[in-house]
């Protein structure tokens, strides 16, 4: 032994310690890899031994390892075991790799409970501070809950150094933990007023953390925070007090009016950046939330704006940063000041620094007005040519688009210009961004009507240069453009100068190697423009170009033909068919454009995007019913073969079928001609009715080289009339840019022009309208009105007719902003202002049984069961308490918040108006009224404020208040118990009656019992019993005792040493006319069946004249829907899970029922703990899941006066009883 | 996390599996080598780190970055005055830090950092305090000996020597002990 001892301890002496593994890495650079290996096997030799000194040496090493991103969960158990050593140098290792690689799916993570538990308790402060440390990497919900009160304690702990990890730890509890929130957070208070700094700033941190998510929670504490901020002189903890009442301020106003006055000398006497920069975030939050004006509410923006631009100057970059950071918030609400310092950001776009042109683009976004935006692009892409990385090009891309497109094209005067930007932007090469320009280009040309042949004219360039085609190989970014091109072209061909030409370049060798999806467009359109070609043609009497178009596709198709993308191949071959059959015709002399130019009939109107999710299913129409009901599953298997072969026959016939009607509608077509030539009813080829209309328009258009500035100054008409009236004129001078300037890509007009045009277009605007204004007010007094031009001036150049997307009707173009449900956040959503129940303790490790096991969601919201079904008066008084309290602390943050500025002047402008109304008004309307208030509940609290400040002068008022007060709480009652259907249920049909999981146990003259069975996921055997024992006597109910007789199943968990005889004592006596509840705990070994115990309970009444001994025996029900647990589950998921064929199937059906659907489904997610998967109309999916982990899922469908249940289950006997329990519920709706 | 010219120690207070943290790591990294010193030291967050409302904030001392990610509930400017307090520190500590000390001392900057951040919240602002509990834990350390105590202690200085001479077998009294291989000692 001692040999060994010994042998281990030089054997030590050459284990590599950490520092020797670093050097060994760095010496092995080439075989890395292969020289780690081989340490891990070492280390694995070195975990293996006994002396605790070389496995932490391990540890620390797997620790390093880990960090290079080798996997090191394997060794979970050794850290363990290295935390908890006794020494502190070992402890240190094991809980420093603990919090490196545990995370909450490391399995043996519940072992470290008592370990941690130990070190938090331990003498030493070490131990417990490196404790606290770990665990704040590594806390999980078991080890928050488990832990939590001894963290509480913790929080105060002499140690200054032991408290403020525990303060800063509880917050990783919380959201670990949501339900120690409340127990917690009084103590956590305090700790804002801890002596010590280090504990205070923990203090801030955590509650600053927690109001960042839930502010309105926090608003009570505003008063002790200003007091920090006042009286602090800790930078951290006043930026993180000033960066939490930004977040505080949108909820309650008049705390903005009080915190600008400090936050306004903070930034003047302030030397640090870092705090001056939160001050003007918050002011600007405050000016943000005062909406309405203030006197100096200009100074304060002012301040800010001069204040940021100082930053911006400012040669460190970080501050400039910063600067435009906060600037983006000031131009939300007041873009006016932040518009004048333009020149500064504008500035900022030639930084050197990627983040801060960034920053300043985004500002751009906001900048904008219909007078600028021409400018601002024109800058913007100078800077698209000068950007030398392309992430910042691209970026510089997107937003411009972002820029022109914004709120549907607000700000675009002159759509011809966006047209020739967009196509500037396609010389970029290299870009991703090509579909965004695409999709830009059709939804301009598509839903701006008088663009189009302007549009057209571009594409038309675009097809035509060959530059987007050669460069398609390289880089396939920049071709999506050509899929519009090529659209619009075709379908807007009827505006085509020269379709012929276009045509021709769409049909261009070269335009095979374009990607497939845009050939295919391309073959597409090549045909609609085909049929316009083929029209002119044929109007002017020319066969002969007709047939030679003809030829043309005949020949070029073929090309198409062979393409490998199938769309493309499948389009040409069709379409060559149809050509080919055109040209026989054209050979026999028929004129065909007509009917071409037919395939392609109909206007095409842009639809919104969730149009199609808008479209109400039609009334009747159950999507998900079966149209044949399924074959049973047995038989299925069976058939399955036959029926794909069935399915395959008539496929071949089909195949086949084309080639016939090809013929067969050739053949038919010509009979048809030939009738209608013989018929002298039919009108020929009658030209379309603009055609006429157009060449009329266009022969009125003087010739091209009529200067634009002429024609404007010899008409008086207003422009857009004009415009109107004659759309052909618009387009002069895009055939003058055409002809005159020589550009980069040949054909097409630069939008520098269009700035210089809109400019003198806007100056005469200017002189029209002030020559009118002139005629106008000539007689009258004239007000000298400055040259000032307001947005709301400058007409636009096109009237723009910017056609809305379509809709169905009735359908709300709402954005649903659905939350996450996954947020860890929600769940600390808790008021704190409510004083704490007596259920609301952290569990104590004293006794397993002591532990409450109750399920989250019912503790959250304490005594709603109760109240539902009667009001009890112990819960009542407890309610009036509540509610007293609260109202004194609205009335004290009140009190503060009107202190400083005097309280006429808080402009709140509902309370007075409202208050009028509601005093006036009887008493049973206010009610109304106040349930119709609450939905938008920060509105109503601080009303209720308000009122409360006025009821002290009106005390009659506060008495009805006070009555009010009942039925709006039972309003969220039925709210709170609805919650488990929120999922499923579109529409509230009607109020869900209140319901109550509590139902009667036994009852005699003295006492009432009722219970409820509570189960919870993290005990597979074992449930809690909830009995509510209710004094209905006048006597004194003391010693009571419960006890069951057990069955071999179930059984009822006793302190220990007790015998299997004995009873549980109730740890509380009842006066008379109270109530209580107490908890018991039973284990169960199965479930898949409901078991019903006898019992008794005991107790002594004792009044006046005596004491008796009294017993009430009752009937514990144990249903199996008690052991269910409710489950979220997705649709997907229960697809799979019934898929899967492992779950045995059962159903029911009810008759005689005339509750609606969806009261039946609540009633069914509340009696037995379902969730709803889905539901259509009058058939709901519903899923929940048993403490022993089996699925059960329902198919629940009502009729007229019956409802079906199918269910389906892992285990058949728990089905059937679940079934049956349901049924007994059902039975009663 | 904070690196040279390799990674040398990050620290995660989110749990990733380890292939994306060495992606974040790599990501970060080279984001943050490519940027010039006279530039901002703030980077908007990618998908990586966790999305828009994070921020890479960095400092660049000599050799080494030292980078933190921070959500918006950090101030920014803030948090590069705590970078400089953890440099300030690690400079105490380890009485003129260079970077071999940060290389080989991957453990003691992980304690000074806990004693910085804990948990993903910033613990302690004020350097000296900081200094004093890191003290006060390196006292309670030798006085149980240190993790590598005495008899390692002296071997690794014989490690540190001239290696190649050392012999393949040594004969310590009986017992024969094996030196598994000595190249990796080079």
């Amino acid at each position: 032994m001692a040999l060994k001892m010994v042998k281990g301890s030089i054997d030590r002496m050459f284990d590599k310690n950490l520092q020797d593994l670093v050097r060994g890495i760095r010496n092995h650079k080439e075989d890395e890899a292969k020289y780690i290996s081989q340490c891990i096997d070492e280390i694995k030799q070195e975990l293996k031994q006994d002396n605790i000194a070389v496995k932490a040496n391990a540890v620390c090493k797997l620790t390093y390892l880990q960090m290079l991103g080798y996997d090191i969960s394997w060794a979970a158990f050794n850290i363990i075991e290295v935390m908890s050593a006794s020494k502190f140098t070992f402890k240190r290792v094991g809980y420093l790799a603990a919090s490196q690689c545990f995370h909450e799916g490391t399995d043996v993570i519940m072992l470290t409970t008592n370990q941690i538990r130990k070190d938090l308790s331990s003498p030493s402060q070490y131990d417990t501070g490196v404790a606290l440390t770990g665990l704040s990497c590594f806390v999980t919900p078991d080890l928050a809950r488990d832990l939590a009160n001894d963290i509480m304690t913790l929080m105060s702990h002499t140690k200054p150094y032991i408290r403020k990890k525990a303060v800063l730890i509880m917050y990783k509890v919380f959201l670990k933990y949501p339900e120690s929130l409340r127990p917690a957070f009084p103590r956590l208070k305090e700790k804002l007023e801890d002596p010590d700094p280090g504990v205070q700033s923990a203090a801030v941190n955590v509650i600053c953390e927690l109001a960042r998510r839930n502010p309105k929670n926090y608003l009570s504490l505003a008063p002790l925070f200003f007091k920090l901020m006042t009286s602090s002189t800790n930078n951290w903890v006043l930026i993180k007090v000033i960066k939490l009442f930004g977040a505080l301020t949108p909820l309650e106003p008049r705390l903005g009016k009080k915190l600008i006055e400090p936050l306004t000398n903070l930034i003047h006497s302030t030397s640090a950046m870092s705090l001056l920069y939160e001050c003007v975030n918050t002011v600007i939050a405050v000016l943000i939330s005062l909406s309405s004006g203030m006197p100096n509410h200009s100074a304060s923006i002012q301040l800010c704006v001069q204040k940021l631009r100082i930053l911006i100057e400012d040669s460190d970059q970080n501050l400039k940063y910063l600067g435009l950071l906060a600037m983006s918030k000031i131009l939300k609400t007041h873009p006016k000041s932040v518009q004048s310092h333009k020149d500064l950001i504008l500035q900022c776009l030639d930084d050197k620094d990627e983040s801060i042109r960034l920053r300043a683009l985004d500002l751009l976004y906001g900048m904008v007005s219909k007078k600028n935006l021409m400018e601002i692009v024109k800058k913007l892409m100078t800077h698209v040519d000068k950007a030398e990385g392309t992430t910042y090009r691209d970026e510089l891309l997107t937003k411009i688009i972002d820029i022109c497109s914004q709120a549907n094209y607000q700000h675009i005067t002159n759509f011809e210009w966006y047209i020739s930007i967009l196509v500037e932007l396609t010389r970029l090469e290299g870009t991703r961004h090509g579909h965004l320009i695409a999709a830009q280009m059709l939804d301009v040309a598509i839903r701006v009507k008088a663009i189009r042949k302007f549009a057209v004219s571009q594409m038309s360039a675009l097809l035509d240069s060959a530059h987007l085609v050669a460069s398609s190989t390289q880089r396939n970014g920049i071709c999506e453009v050509l899929y519009a091109a090529a659209w619009i072209c075709g379908e807007f061909s009827e505006h085509l100068q020269g379709p012929q030409q276009t045509l021709e370049a769409m049909l261009r060798p070269k335009v095979t190697t374009l990607p497939g999806h845009i050939q295919a467009v391309y073959v597409q359109n090549v045909v609609k423009l085909y049929a316009a070609v083929l029209q002119q043609k044929e109007q002017a009497a020319d066969t002969e170009a007709a047939q030679e178009v003809t030829q043309l596709l005949v020949e070029r198709l073929p090309q198409f033909v062979q393409s490998a993308d199938l769309e493309v191949q499948e389009r040409a071959s069709c379409i060559l068919q149809l050509v080919k059959h055109v040209q026989k015709l054209q050979a026999k002399g028929v004129p065909v454009a007509e009917e071409v130019s037919a395939l392609f009939a109909g206007e095409l109107n842009p639809v919104a995007p969730k149009a199609q999710k808008k479209v109400p299913v039609p009334e009747g129409l159950d999507l998900d019913a079966w149209i044949n009901e399924p074959p049973s599953d047995s038989e299925s298997e069976d058939e399955k073969p036959k029926a794909i072969f069935h399915e395959e026959e008539p496929r071949h016939a089909r195949r086949r079928q084309p080639e016939e009607d090809e013929e067969e509608l050739a053949r038919r077509r010509e009979a048809r001609k030939q009738e209608q030539a013989n018929n002298p009813f039919y009108i020929k080829s009658s030209p379309s009715p603009q055609k006429p209309m157009t060449s009329h328009s266009r022969a009125l258009v003087p010739g091209p080289n009529l200067s634009l500035g002429h024609l404007e100054y010899t008409s008086n008409a207003p422009m857009a009339h004009r415009y109107q009236d004659s759309p052909g004129v618009e387009h002069i001078p895009v055939v003058q840019i055409d002809l005159s300037v020589p550009l980069k890509v040949p054909g097409l007009p630069m939008s520098d022009q269009y700035v210089k045009l809109e400019e003198q277009r806007r100056h005469r605007q200017r002189l029209e309208k002030d020559k009118k204004r002139k005629k106008k007010e000539k007689g009258k007094r004239r007000h000298s009105s400055l040259p000032t031009e307001s947005d709301e001036d400058i007409a636009p150049a096109q009237r723009v007719d910017i056609v809305t997307e379509e809709m169905p009707e009735n359908a709300l173009p709402s954005d649903e902003d659905d939350k996450d449900p996954n947020d860890p956040y929600r769940a600390l959503d808790i008021d704190l202002d409510k004083p704490l129940a007596d259920s609301e303790k952290l569990p104590v490790q004293k006794h397993r049984n002591a532990e409450t096991v109750k399920s989250p969601e019912k503790e959250g919201v304490p005594g709603v069961e109760k109240k539902s079904k009667k009001p009890k008066k112990k819960e009542k008084k407890r309610k009036e308490r509540e509610s007293e309290k609260k109202d004194k602390k609205g009335e004290d943050l009140d009190f503060w918040l009107s202190t400083t500025p005097p309280p006429a002047a808080v402009p709140i402008p509902t309370p007075s108006t409202e208050e009028l109304a509601v005093s006036t008004v009887a008493p049973a309307k206010g009610e109304g009224e106040e349930l119709k208030r609450e939905e938008p509940e920060d509105e109503e609290d601080s009303m209720d404020r308000d009122q409360e400040k006025k009821s002290s002068q009106h005390k009659k008022k506060k008495h009805r208040k006070e009555k009010e007060e009942r039925p709006r709480d039972k309003k969220k009652v039925k709210k709170k118990q609805a919650a488990p259907l929120e999922n499923g249920a579109t529409e509230e049909e009607e109020p869900i009656p209140p319901m109550s999981s509590y139902c009667l146990l036994a009852e005699n003259s003295y006492i009432k019992v009722t219970y409820d069975i509570q189960a919870s996921l993290q005990k597979d055997s074992q449930v809690t019993v909830s009995v509510i024992l209710e004094n209905q006597s006048s006597s004194f109910l003391k010693n009571m005792e419960l006890n069951v007789l057990d069955s071999l199943n179930t059984k009822m968990a006793r302190p220990e040493g007790s015998s299997v005889h004995d009873g549980v004592p109730v740890p509380f006596q009842l006066p008379p006319g109270v109530s209580n509840e107490a908890q018991f705990v039973f284990t169960i070994q199965s479930i898949v069946m409901a078991q019903k115990l006898k019992g008794t309970l005991s107790f002594i009444a004792k009044d006046d004249e005596g004491a008796t001994h009294e017993k009430l025996d009752f009937r514990l029900h144990f249903s199996c829907s008690s052991y269910l647990i409710t489950t979220p589950c997705y649709s997907d998921a229960f697809a799979k899970l019934l898929e899967s064929g492992d779950l045995s199937m059962n159903s029911i059906k009810v008759d005689g029922i005339s509750m609606s659907f969806q009261n039946l489904l609540a009633k069914i997610c509340f009696h037995h703990h379902f969730s709803v998967v889905e539901r259509v109309d009058s058939c709901a999916s519903m899923y929940s899941r048993s403490i022993q982990g089996h699925h059960v899922c329902l198919l629940v469908k009502k009729g007229e006066n019956s409802v079906s249940v199918d269910g389906k289950c892992s285990d058949a006997t728990l089905l059937s009883s679940l079934l049956e329990e349901m049924k007994t519920t059902l039975a009663q709706c | 996390m904070k690196r040279e010219e390799k990674i040398l120690y990050h620290n995660f207070y989110m749990p990733k599996p380890e292939e994306i943290q060495q992606q974040i790591v790599r990501e970060t990294f080279h984001l943050v080598l490519k940027r010039d010193d006279n530039i901002c030291n703030f980077l908007e967050g990618g998908s990586l780190i966790g999305g828009a409302d994070y921020k890479l904030i960095y400092r660049h001392y000599a050799t080494l970055y030292f980078v933190f990610c921070v959500d918006s509930s950090e101030s920014e400017l803030g948090i590069l005055d705590l970078i400089q307090v953890f440099v300030e520190t690690l400079d105490k500590c380890f009485e003129n830090v260079c970077e071999l000390d940060l290389i080989f001392h991957m453990d003691k900057v992980h304690y000074i950092l806990q004693e910085v951040v804990m948990g993903g919240m910033v613990l302690e602002t004020n350097m000296n305090e900081i200094v004093a509990q890191i003290e006060a834990q390196n006292r309670l350390e030798k006085s149980e000996g240190g993790l590598s105590a005495a008899p390692a202690r002296a071997v690794s200085a014989v490690k540190n020597m001239n290696l190649p001479e050392i012999p393949r077998n040594i004969n310590i009294g009986d017992l024969n002990i094996k030196v598994p291989n000595l190249s990796q000692f080079v």
